[in-house]
């Protein structure tokens, strides 16, 4: 079947690539993802044109909720500009003849590898998360039946040992990403490999939040206005990362940083891992520390100047 | 060879199948995350006697040879039955238990009670049934008060012309959590979602 506007002579694909019987298998699997948040739901995952664990779960989910009003924005690891990021945004414009944009409030559906925007998202997004293994007890049990019992029985017990050991060896919870959450007071829930930083996002959020894991082949779902816990103790409360240096780029405190390292002597330099929202802030005259340093090695753009990083 | 009359002439379905379902099912998607706000569900699509238009759209959009779906015998027999099967290709369910989607209206007093429908298992508590109940007017009936995920505080919904003992069964199914079944309640117009995860409170 060809889809509306298709004008090229490529071989034509069905609209969103994905065939209409594959769509309708997703969509029913959503709306029972939405309607038990945090619960893993199994869908007949679809072989895809690039590899499995590269984000063929979330390309899953858009392709079957996405149409040609929809405005797509695609971050991998809060980077609009990386390889998988814009592979899956052509993908999307090739497919499904929709816009693309890099500004989180224009997008109306948001695919994202391991990252929540720093801007906060609001009722009209839809957030797309890629994930690799959707199972938060995978590594403490490998059975699936067993996994499925402990789910089935809210028997975490397991979980809430991991995280004990964890603090009796270290002092604290060492786990910094694909932090455990509780969903809807039912549900342990893996949020996918983001930063522990991004989990308080996704308490009472205002956007609907949906996974897909590819490889594992399941679905589960976030409503908006969700209670998401982090799991903790009481004399040992939940807490994200922070730094002691602002982003060396615009200066933002309160952003999630990456370090990169700039040169062979072990220098380093803490920038925003949003690069939309770092953009923006330096597009607005916020100034980093090191930008001018940046900017002279050629490792950042000048937006301010009407550059744009490369 | 047999003339159909008009009774059971198969009126049509979606004009563009691909980017109506894709409408029709973000309607839906958005009106089961957020329980109690009805949402128009437009189209061009002349739903046959016995289906709401919101019903019939919804059904083009998620059934198919996958997923039984149980109709009220008379209209299991009548138009809609072979409408679905011939636009949806999917299985008529005679019995309640083996239902993927159900169809119930709401003013007659002969529909199974809610408890006949499959709530899944403790394994799978996905493989439940989802409910269409058809419902005369979005306001006038008895109140509701709804919380729960995709609602911020509270939701009052009153719709009219539903069973009696609709919001009593609504409640006890919403206990079974995370079992149970998920509703949509559907006017002429309108479609509003009231999935198992949605607390349910009032004089009932």
């Amino acid at each position: 079947m060809s889809f509306a506007g298709s004008t090229s002579s490529e071989v034509d694909y069905n609209y969103a690539y994905l065939d209409e019987q594959t769509k309708r298998m997703i969509r029913r699997a959503l709306l029972k993802a939405i309607a038990i948040p945090g619960y893993q739901v199994p869908f007949g995952s679809r072989e895809m044109p690039l590899a499995r664990g590269w984000g063929t779960g979330g390309i899953q989910i858009t392709a079957a909720i996405i149409g040609p009003t929809d405005t797509l924005k695609v971050i991998d690891q809060g980077a609009d500009d990386t390889t998988n990021a814009v592979s899956i945004r052509r993908f999307f414009e090739r497919t499904a003849q929709v816009a693309t944009t890099e500004v989180t409030s224009d997008a109306t559906i948001i695919q994202t590898r391991h990252r929540i925007p720093e801007e906060p998202l609001t009722a009209r997004h839809i957030l797309v998360y890629q994930v690799p293994q959707p199972e938060p007890l995978r590594k403490l049990e490998p059975s699936e039946r067993e996994t499925r019992n402990m789910h089935a029985w809210a028997e975490y017990g397991l979980m809430h040992v991991r995280l004990y050991e964890s603090i009796a060896r270290f002092g604290q919870v060492t786990t910094t990403y694909d932090y455990p959450v509780h969903v809807n007071g039912r549900h342990v829930m893996a949020p996918s490999p983001i930063p522990k930083f991004d989990n308080p996002k996704m308490h009472n959020a205002d956007a609907l939040q949906l996974f897909g894991a590819g490889r594992e082949k399941r679905i589960y779902a976030i409503p908006p206005h969700t209670t998401v816990k982090s799991l903790d103790f009481d004399d040992h409360p939940f807490t994200v990362q922070t730094w002691d240096k602002p982003c060396g780029l615009c200066g933002a405190t309160d952003s999630y940083l990456d370090e990169v390292i700039i040169d062979d002597a072990g220098g380093n330099l803490f920038v925003c891992s949003d690069s939309h929202h770092c953009e923006t802030r330096r597009a607005s005259g916020h100034r980093g520390t090191m930008l001018g340093e940046a900017v002279g090695a050629k490792l950042a753009g000048d937006t301010a100047q009407g550059g744009r990083s490369t | 060879m047999v003339r159909p009359d008009s009774s059971n002439t198969i009126t049509p379905g979606f004009k563009d199948p691909v980017l109506q379902s894709q409408a029709a099912f973000r309607i839906v998607m958005a009106a089961l995350a957020e329980p109690g706000v009805w949402h128009a569900m437009p189209g061009d699509v002349v739903p046959p006697p016995g289906l709401s238009r919101p019903a019939a759209l919804a059904l083009l959009t998620l059934a198919d040879f996958e997923t039984p779906v149980w109709l009220p015998p008379a209209v299991r027999t009548g138009p809609a039955g072979a409408w679905l099967r011939f636009h949806c290709n999917c299985p008529l369910a005679e019995q309640p238990s083996a239902a993927a989607f159900a169809v119930i209206d709401g003013s007659d007093p002969a529909m199974p009670p809610l408890s006949a429908f499959p709530i899944g298992e403790d394994s799978f508590p996905d493989r439940a049934a989802t409910v269409l109940v058809t419902c005369k007017a979005r306001d006038g009936g008895a109140k509701a008060i709804l919380s729960g995920p995709g609602i911020k505080t509270v939701r009052t919904v009153a719709p009219a012309g539903l069973p009696p003992d609709f919001w009593r069964g609504a409640a006890t199914n919403a206990l079974a959590y995370p079992l149970g079944l998920d509703l949509f309640l559907v006017d002429a117009t309108h479609i509003m979602g009231l999935p198992r995860s949605t607390r349910i409170e009032g004089a009932f």
